[in-house]
């Protein structure tokens, strides 16, 4: 079963693309989303993702296993991951030694900040980029090391796999050159770094420029001019050397270095400039400025800042994901430090900045998991190294004691004398179990993690009941397949665009705004008819031809990720585009609640009325009125709703998911 | 609409057997008519048992069975039996001269001829879908819901009925009104009309009856019944439904308050769950649909069967639709069997729910791969054509017989019959073509690993390579040489103990010398080798080092051919144990740091 919001509509592309072939899903123009403006699929997504089902698909047709589409989509990211598991090995044995290589892939084969996107079903872009990530770097790191262009070539490809499934390729094209300008600038350059960068930049843009959601970004948007300008630098490197080489005199060659240097900054600089002057440069974009600065987003775009995976990350969450491994990591840059190569500078940088990118949004710990794993296997495989060693050194000195014991006890005293420290042999072997223990309980956690956070479907709610026994709520598909059973197929949906991408993928119908959020007005919108009052929302809905409502709701089932605990992103996303629609409005004192306090705009938005309706005659817990929201703990404050323009058309079994029909409009007279 | 047709249906009907003057039928004569209509479910299974006499003096051999034509064209089901001898009889459609196009008419052929005052009762039974017509026809979902029946209080027939009776058996629930004719009676449930006696042919007298009924109007508008034989041992059947509530439609809202209100739920009109009563020994039974796997089903079995409760998603109201899948495996002892050199699959043919409607079934019988003469026996007339379908390691595909029909009542539930010839040996090629190709597979990691695929054997780097494996092989020698060597000192050190303990100084020189020889020989093959690394270039690097451990090498050889000598010069002369060992306390320190350097070093090149 696939899982979340976004798996659904990349199945749902998926087995367009194998029932219709490749050029149709390139051409693809969607109008089931995005109602009435339609979606231009094939140039608006990474298709990476999908093709390597497909491919996957086909090739298991040719060799005569006839699975499903679904079949292979769910457990394409399972089967990623075990490749990435390969990956880390070969790059741990690169950057490091085999034993670290083994333990990283151990490391990466178990951590919870990998599996909670790599699980069966969670059928995502992440899921094959991570890989390409990795085998990306992994490749760039052995290119440097060998100076070899057919890895260079390898990682060039590889980046473009990245490029064609994931957006957080930009990691990648800006890490990469920040690595080449620290190799730069610690006087690391050689012929191999130059070969290894020029190689991959080249090619590697060239290649992603086929892409065609990423176009000519590699040359024209502020994310991509870094590597631009170290690609330049590592040419104006190059020349120097040459010039040095040619002019055999350090005198005159360092007045050339300084003016050349400076013409070729101010080169630079003036080029930017005017790039970003003219237009040619498109300037940073939002996403990226709210990873450098974690509070531009909160200000400025509140539709980012509203979906919590783009939540700056609680330490909490990083010990859930990493646990010992959070630990390690210190250790493990200890490690690097002592043994500086050019590898290891670059694992260090990589996981410096996934870290710093992690702790600002939640979701991007996935990308510093790898880096995370490598450099705790390198603690963990170094030190267990030098404790075995210890201890066989120790083993092999005191056999050799004893051998001649019997004839000599004074020479096996002074065996014991050259020992360096007292206790070794202990010592080292208590620090072994505890080694041991660690990664024993690291192995009990992420079980634990997995099977309780990460293996369930969100989309269906697990509870437990009174007597401990297990309870599932499936309203979600219950209330999909509703509409997919018994609405006009021509029907349109309005709801809040979290669910936009299962109703079309589960439901099979159009739907006004979805999970895929490019453009902001039409949320608004959406957010704007959810907080007016009946008649406004109606003109509305109207005006967008709506003929559902979808709202979620979790007052009687406690369910707390509902639409009116989600409200005021809506008012927030909706006054930002309509100044008619003020946050102060909604709430009372600054405070936000649903009860008989509740400011009377409140009470009579559509959002409230659709999810409160004949709530008030229901009585949801022993001992409470009835009307008692148990999701917000409190009494609601309008339990005589009255709706005018809309019928309720269906509500699921446990009252998660509300549908209500927008009645055609009555006749005047 | 519908209703005001059928009402016109019934008027035309009267007018045209109001001018039919002339019976065109033998003269046959029924003197008992017993009718019985069961409408407690969504259609309406009639009973009739038929005593027919032959007063004229023809014989007769053919019975006409007449149905107005509104309920003849929902007839889904027509069986005609007689009880002695006990026999089914053949009905076809007959569509004789003179009869009016309100009535359609079935001809059933007689098992004996009828000849003058010979009697036969006939068992009939007829299902009829769709004649349980909802009225109103779209509800709210508080109301109950009624339906129509419309039928005949006098038996319709071409012949002259001497005597009849109808007896109605409602639903256990309201009813709202029902046609009063003569001799009406309702007890209970049960509303009878009759006797009625010595009535004309073609006598009617529409009744109408409006009543509440309770049952799912559950009707599958199509079925795919897929029944895939794997002589592994299993039957596989997969059954998708569309099934759609086919009962007054629900108009307004549906307000989940009111369905699920306690003490008095509002919603008595939907269904909420279907049963299906699958054979004994089903097994891994799921049930599921395009969104994946549904949890609300439950299953009870026991040997006689097996029962799967199954609750689709919502509540099916008037109208509303629901699509599902489901699927069980079957032991195959119990469905397969052979007969005169051929083998058949014996499988029920409609669907295992109760009380379902199908308006068109579709079943597929794949066969495994490699079936040939296939043949189908069924009861009763279906349409039938065959495919291909491919499954997991087919090359040639699996022949599938498809086998529809239209209108289908539980009534059908009985069983067919697909023959077909297949050798055991086909079994064996899809594990042999599994094993084959791992067996390529792993021949060709074998040979890629094994060969020399480089395309130049002359360029810089492959030489190094050759090179630098030659150097790895040698560097192995010395590695074992040195080994050696080192488990001949412990030889040495052992025998020195062995003096200590027994004195006897004759086997310690004899071990001496058997370990000076095996040390020359090591020695002697230790030099070309060395002088190999020493030339080799891509060995630079390492030849210090492998030098570095020769010479410490036979340094501790010196040392301790020293301290063998010293000691055993020491028992010669009968010296103390405690002098000797000061003795050689300053050679043993050196041994032993001598020693370790060797191990290091070796633990170096290992590293290579």
């Amino acid at each position: 079963m696939i899982h979340e919001f976004d798996p659904y509509f990349n199945y749902r592309t998926t087995l367009f693309l194998t029932e219709k072939g490749f050029y149709e899903f390139w051409n693809w123009f969607d109008s089931e989303s995005w109602y009435p403006l339609g979606r231009i699929i094939g140039g608006t997504l990474y298709p990476g993702l999908m093709v390597t089902a497909a491919l996957i698909y086909w090739a298991l047709r040719f060799l005569r296993f006839f699975v499903h589409i679904r079949e292979v989509c769910v457990l394409t990211a399972p089967f990623f991951a075990s490749n990435t598991t390969l990956v880390a090995y070969f790059f741990g044995k690169e950057i490091w030694d085999t034993g670290a290589g083994l333990v990283a892939a151990v490391l990466i084969a178990i951590c919870p900040g990998y599996i909670s996107r790599s699980v069966a079903g969670s059928y995502d872009n992440e899921a094959v980029a991570i890989f390409a990530l990795l085998l990306t770097f992994y490749l760039f790191v052995k290119a440097v090391n060998t100076g070899s262009l057919a890895w260079a070539l390898g990682s060039a490809f590889g980046y473009f796999y990245m490029v064609s499934a994931w957006g957080g390729y930009v990691f990648i094209i800006n890490l990469v050159p920040l690595y080449v300008l620290v190799l730069l600038i610690t006087g690391r350059y050689s012929m191999r770094l130059y070969i290894a960068y020029n190689c991959m930049y080249i090619l590697g843009m060239l290649l992603a420029m086929q892409i065609r959601f990423v176009g000519f970004q590699h040359v024209q948007s502020g994310e991509h001019m870094g590597a631009m300008g170290v690609f330049l630098l590592m040419q104006v490197f190059y020349f120097l050397d040459w010039v040095k080489y040619q002019l055999n005199d350090t005198k005159l060659f360092q007045t050339f270095l300084r003016i050349t240097v400076t013409s070729a900054i101010l080169v630079g600089g003036i080029a930017l400039g005017v790039g970003t002057a003219s237009g040619y440069i498109s300037p940073w974009t939002g996403r990226f400025y709210s990873l450098l600065d974690p509070t531009y987003a909160k200000d400025h775009i509140p539709i980012i800042a509203s979906v919590s995976e783009h939540q700056p990350t609680a330490w909490s969450s990083f010990m859930f994901d990493y646990h010992i491994l959070l630990f390690l990591f210190p250790a493990g840059l200890y490690f690097c430090f002592k043994r500086l190569s050019d590898a290891t500078i670059f694992i260090v940088m990589y996981g410096l900045t996934s870290l710093y990118f992690a702790g600002v949004m939640v979701r991007l710990i996935l990308v510093a998991t790898p880096a995370v794993c490598l450099i705790s296997a390198i603690a963990v495989s170094a030190t267990v190294k030098n404790l075995t060693s210890l201890l066989r050194t120790k083993q092999k000195v005191s056999q050799t004691g004893s051998t001649k014991g019997a004839g000599s006890s004074k020479a096996s005293s002074k065996v014991t004398l050259d020992q360096s420290q007292p206790f070794q042999k202990n010592g080292a072997s208590a620090l072994l179990v505890g080694v041991f223990y660690l990664l024993s309980r690291y192995a009990i956690h992420c079980t634990w993690v997995t099977s309780e956070a990460y293996s369930s479907p969100s989309i269906v709610l697990a509870a437990r009941g009174a007597h401990g026994n297990r309870i599932l709520f499936d309203d979600y598909r219950e209330a999909y397949y509703w509409l997919r059973q018994n609405t006009p197929t021509d029907a349109k949906i309005m709801s809040w665009w979290d669910y936009g991408y299962q109703i079309t993928a589960m439901g099979n119908r159009t739907v006004i705004v979805d999970n895929n959020t490019w453009n902001n007005t039409h949320i608004a919108t959406v957010g704007r008819a959810m907080s007016s009052n009946e008649d406004e929302a109606y003109e509305i809905m109207r005006s967008l031809d709506v003929n559902y409502v979808l709202v979620v709701f979790g007052g009687v089932t406690g369910y707390s990720s509902d639409d009116i605990n989600k409200f005021l992103w809506m008012v927030r996303i909706g006054g930002g585009v309509f100044p008619v629609i003020k946050e102060p409005d909604y709430l009372v004192n600054g405070e936000f609640r649903v009860d008989k306090g509740a400011s009377p705009k409140m009470l009579n938005c559509l959002m409230y009325k659709l999810c409160y309706y004949r709530f008030g005659e229901l009585t949801t817990e022993y001992g409470k009125p009835p009307g008692y929201d148990r999701a917000r703990g409190g009494e609601i404050g309008n339990k005589d709703i009255k709706l005018e323009h809309l019928e309720e058309a269906y509500t699921t079994s446990n009252w998660i998911v509300r549908i209500y029909r927008v009645k055609p409009p009555t006749n005047r007279l | 609409m519908k209703q005001s047709s059928v009402v016109v249906d019934l008027l035309l009907l009267l007018l045209t057997i109001s001018v039919l003057t002339t019976p065109a039928f033998s003269d046959l004569v029924l003197s008992k008519v017993e009718r019985r209509i069961d409408v407690t479910s969504q259609f309406a299974r009639v009973t009739k048992s038929l005593k027919v006499v032959n007063p004229g003096s023809e014989s007769v051999s053919e019975f006409m069975l007449t149905f107005p034509k509104f309920l003849g064209n929902n007839l889904a089901y027509l069986s005609v039996k007689t009880k002695r001898p006990l026999a089914n009889l053949s009905v076809k459609k007959a569509d004789p001269k003179g009869i009016p196009d309100s009535i359609s008419v079935y001809s059933v052929a007689l098992p004996k001829t009828l000849s003058k005052g010979d009697s036969l009762t006939l068992e009939v039974v007829a299902t009829f879908t769709n004649v349980l017509q909802p009225f109103p026809e779209k509800i709210t979902q508080g109301e109950i819901h009624l339906v129509m029946l419309q039928e005949s209080a006098q038996y319709l027939s071409p012949y002259t009925v001497e005597s009849q009776s109808l007896s109605i058996k409602l639903p256990n629930a309201r009813i709202e009104s029902y046609s009063k004719l003569e001799n009406t009676k309702l007890q209970g449930s049960e509303l009878k009309y009759g006797p009625y006696k010595n009535l004309p042919p073609f006598s009617y007298s529409p009744i109408v009856v409006h009543f509440e009924s309770k049952a799912a109007f559950a009707v599958a508008e199509k079925l795919v019944r897929e029944i895939e034989v794997s002589h592994w041992g299993n039957v596989q059947v997969t059954e998708h439904y569309n099934v759609v509530h086919r009962g007054a439609q629900l108009k307004g809202e549906f307000s989940r308050l009111d369905f699920q209100a306690r003490p008095n739920p509002r919603g008595v009109s939907a269904f909420r769950h279907l049963l299906a009563r699958l054979p004994p020994r089903a097994h891994s039974i799921y049930y599921r649909d395009d969104i994946g796997n549904i949890s609300t089903s439950e299953m009870q079995s026991d040997s006689k069967k097996t029962e799967l409760l199954i609750e689709p998603r919502f509540p099916l109201f008037g109208g509303w639709k629901t699509f599902f899948t489901i699927g069980y495996g079957l032991p195959l002892s119990d469905f397969l069997f052979a007969s005169e050199g051929k083998r058949f699959v014996n499988i029920s043919f409609g669907s295992p729910m109760i009380d379902l409607v199908t308006e068109k079934i579709i079943v597929q019988v794949v066969l495994p791969e490699g079936s040939k003469d296939i043949s189908v026996t069924t009861p009763f007339a279906v349409k039938q054509s065959q495919e291909i379908k491919y499954s997991h390691l087919d090359i040639a595909g699996r022949p599938v017989v498809v086998l529809e029909k239209n209108n289908v009542v539980p009534d059908h539930n009985q069983h067919i019959q697909v023959y077909y010839k297949f050798s055991n040996i086909n079994l064996l090629s899809e594990p042999l073509m599994l094993i084959s190709g791992f067996f390529v597979l792993f021949i060709t990691c074998i040979i890629y690993t094994r060969a020399d695929f480089s395309i130049s054997k002359s360029s810089p780097t492959y030489l190094a390579k050759l090179q630098w494996d030659e150097v790895v092989a040698t560097l192995q020698e010395v590695q074992s040489i040195i080994q050696k060597c080192l488990a001949a000192h412990d030889k040495l050190e052992a025998s020195l103990r062995d003096l200590s303990r027994t004195g006897d100084i004759q086997t310690c020189k004899a071990a001496r010398k058997s370990t000076d020889s095996l040390l020359k020989d090591l020695s002697k093959e230790l030099k070309p080798l060395l002088a190999f690394l020493q030339s080799s270039p891509s060995a630079s690097h390492i030849s210090p080092k492998v030098e570095e451990l020769v010479v410490k090498e036979k340094e501790l050889q010196e040392k301790l051919m020293a301290k063998h000598t010293t000691v055993v010069e020491g028992y010669e002369k009968k010296s103390s144990g405690r002098d000797i060992e000061n003795r050689i306390a300053s050679q043993q320190q050196k041994i032993i740091a001598l020693r370790q350097e060797i191990e290091d070093l070796l633990e170096f090149i290992d590293e290579i």
